[in-house]
């Protein structure tokens, strides 16, 4: 095998050969005449961490109680591991969920909170009872079984909250904003630990989150939501690179977006013109468009050079320093262009000496590689 | 703005003065119901007791002192002779018990249909939610007593009720529903019923539905998550509700005169008969005495539980 069929056999979105785990087909969710989820359709395989990533009240959330079965959908299906969810209680789903509020039972201990599913389902007590302390290993909270849920802080109820969700073995674990009530040193641990507990249990899960860097951290795929529909499918590196709209490059890190018209139009590259620039930007491959044609161009704060010398590159224009924000990894200029244009340009600082660093109002060269940036055309 | 006040020395002086005789600011705001309670509750209290140790006389009040200064020396003159015949009587007992099996069943009643109607105006979308509280609340705008006489209009031998059952021929003799236990039940079940309902309410309206959604997301059928989460949850309600019915209904008068038997009896009617038909205070002292003895135990015990259902959520 070429690393490439391992690696679509990896990531079975890429091949297309596997039956999809969740197959979501044109759902629609109206409340009243208010349209929450917008004609969805999106495909999650098994094993993946999938990220619903938009902004708040996008439809995230409603999308997933449609799949826990909390909410009906007005259109479209639901099918979970083949089987189709339409009519299916949400106690009869193979799904569990993590709430975004935890919803722990407050009158019951830890322990019984996560046994809870358990006895519902009529394990025995004493195999219910292993499996919980299985869970309470897996969390690090054994010393916490006979707590109530507002003896606990913040962190130790959110892993109550997951391994409660989790000691049933669902094929599928919907987790609402699981790390949205955490500050943020605990949620950049607790992101590698969920990630961490996703591959030992090789549960499917899907997270939905507001937070882009988060969504990048923890995911295989990310699906961006914007106003009850999905906007983008792919992986982070591929939704971050490779944004197929203005919504989304901009939603996803920040971007550098000029409105301008083709000039050239070839088949290897194409020239933009924009009012914001003097001259034009190189694009350094052929894009499906018309000559005259309005479009976008984006580009990212860490693909632009910055230098006192002009470069040889073809995309460069000169810019002086409005601001410098130190941020000890890194530098975050905003630039001015003669046309009264702002640009963000990250530089990482490699130099302990903050001295010889660009700094303000000096007059400077931007330039950046012509397959640093995305034509957009929506 | 407190910390404005305690910089501001004659402030801080009144303070420091009240705080020397123990009277910190805590003491204060307790000090009010204390206060309250003495008036209007302990020292009406105190009289009764008097009044219930005393003997009874033909005289203005009726009965005798209990300290007397014959000129010489104070004469103390107990007389548990009351509490005696309280016990000897077997009327008074079995009216005590009967009122506690009335008031008991009669909130059990209320819980069980109180508790439906609570949840439902819990859940109910918020205006119709106000309309329905409103609704609970309504009966409270006429008089108590006018709507225990409409009760006598439908449960006649010729009220409403049988006139109707006659007219669709289920019946062929008027049922006897007057003058029985049972229009005692249904007259403080009525009656009652809003108190059961609205601390039932408050406590449900609280509970987070998400609780809900997670049982059943845990595999819970409705049922199973009604006894596992909302039951447990609404216990703080459901005591109080039931303190709220079961208390009052122990001494009611109103309710078996208007619609009881001459055989119903409950202690509000003994104590009401001994007071104002046999003018015996020392008695009817007792009575009232030994009533709220009799109260202060299941009180204690259902405070006692709903401490405990508290610590529990
Ligand atoms: N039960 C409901 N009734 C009416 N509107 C709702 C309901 N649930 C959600 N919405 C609306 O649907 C939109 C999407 O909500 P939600 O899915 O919770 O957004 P989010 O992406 O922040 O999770 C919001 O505008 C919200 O107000
Ligand atoms: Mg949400």
């Amino acid at each position: 095998m070429t690393i490439k069929e391992v690696a679509a056999l990896a990531k079975p979105w890429v091949s297309g050969s596997a039956q999809p785990f969740v197959r979501i087909q044109s759902i629609t969710k109206k409340f009243d005449d208010f349209v929450a989820v917008d004609d969805v359709s999106l495909d999650i395989y098994k094993g993946e961490l999938f990220c619903l990533l938009g902004g708040s009240g996008c439809g995230k959330s409603t999308l997933l109680r449609m799949l826990a079965g909390f909410e009906t959908p007005t259109e479209g299906s639901i099918e979970i591991d083949g089987q189709d969810m339409a009519g299916i209680p949400a106690y009869d789903r193979p799904t569990n969920m993590m709430f975004q509020s935890y919803a722990l039972f407050p009158h019951m201990t830890v322990e019984r909170n996560i046994a809870y599913g358990l006895l519902r389902e009529g394990v025995r007590k004493a195999e219910a009872m292993e499996r919980v302390a299985d869970m309470l290993r897996l969390v690090q909270l054994e010393r916490f079984a006979g707590r109530k849920p507002d003896q606990l802080s913040g962190g130790q109820r959110q892993r109550v909250a997951l391994a409660r969700a989790l000691v049933k073995r669902p094929k599928l674990l919907l987790l609402d904003e699981p790390l949205g009530a955490l500050d943020k040193k605990l949620r950049e641990e607790t992101q590698f630990e969920l990630v961490k507990i996703q591959e030992t249990l090789g549960v499917t899960f899907i997270v939905v989150t507001h937070d882009q860097e988060e969504a990048m951290t923890i995911s295989s795929r990310i699906g961006v939501m914007n106003a009850g529909r999905i906007v983008q499918v792919g992986e982070p590196a591929e939704i971050y690179e490779h944004p197929n709209s203005r919504f989304v490059a901009d939603f996803i890190g920040s971007v550098n977006l000029f409105a301008g018209h083709v000039t050239v139009d070839e088949a290897d590259h194409i020239d933009i013109a924009t009012p914001e620039l003097e001259g034009v930007i190189h694009v350094g491959h052929g894009v499906s468009c018309s000559p005259g044609q309005e479009l976008f161009y984006a580009i990212r704060p860490e693909k632009l050079r910055l230098s006192r010398a002009r470069p040889d590159l073809p995309n460069t224009f000169p810019a002086m320093v409005d601001e410098v924000a130190y941020m000890g990894n890194l530098s975050i200029y905003r630039l001015r262009l003669p046309s009264g244009r702002h640009l963000n340009a990250t530089q990482v600082n490699l130099s302990r000496h903050v001295e010889d660093a660009i700094s303000w109002d000096e007059n400077v060269w931007v330039s950046w590689d012509d397959n640093a940036g995305v034509v957009l055309t929506r | 703005m407190s910390r404005a006040l305690t910089t501001f020395a004659p402030f801080r002086l009144t303070a420091s003065l009240l705080q020397r005789f123990g009277l910190g600011g805590r003491s204060l705001v307790i000090a009010v119901p204390v206060l309250w309670l003495a008036v209007f509750f302990l020292i009406p209290f105190l009289v009764v007791a008097k009044i219930s140790l005393s003997e009874a006389a033909i005289a203005l009040p009726p009965y005798l002192p209990i300290l007397e200064w014959d000129g010489e020396r104070a004469i103390f003159s107990f007389n548990l002779g009351n509490y005696r015949y309280l016990l000897d009587d077997p009327l008074y007992l079995n009216a005590y018990v009967f009122s506690l099996k009335v008031a008991f069943i009669s909130a059990c009643i209320a819980l069980l249909v109180g508790y439906p109607m609570a949840y439902y105006i819990a859940r109910s979308p918020e205006p119709r939610r106000t309309l329905l509280l409103t609704l609970v609340m309504l009966p409270f705008w006429t008089s108590f007593l006018l709507r225990v006489y409409a009760w006598q209009g439908f449960l006649r031998s010729n009220g409403v009720i049988n006139n109707f059952l006659l007219w669709t021929g289920l019946i062929d003799q008027p049922l006897v529903m007057l003058q029985t236990d049972f229009a005692v039940y249904l007259g403080i079940v009525y009656t009652y019923l809003p108190f059961m309902i609205l601390p039932l309410y408050a406590n449900l309206v609280k509970l987070d539905p998400s609780l809900l959604e997670a049982s059943a997301d845990l595999g819970a059928r409705p049922l199973a998550t009604f006894f596992n989460v909302t039951l447990p949850l609404s216990m703080p309600g459901i005591i109080a509700g039931f303190m709220l019915v079961f208390v009052p209904a122990i001494g009611e008068f109103v309710i078996p005169e208007l619609l009881g038997g001459p055989d119903t009896l409950m202690i509000g009617r003994v104590l009401w008969s001994e007071f104002f038909s046999n003018r015996d205070w020392p008695v009817a002292s007792a009575v009232a005495i030994a009533m709220l003895i009799a109260l202060v135990i299941p009180i204690m015990i259902l405070r006692n539980a709903q401490a405990h259902a508290q610590e529990e959520t």
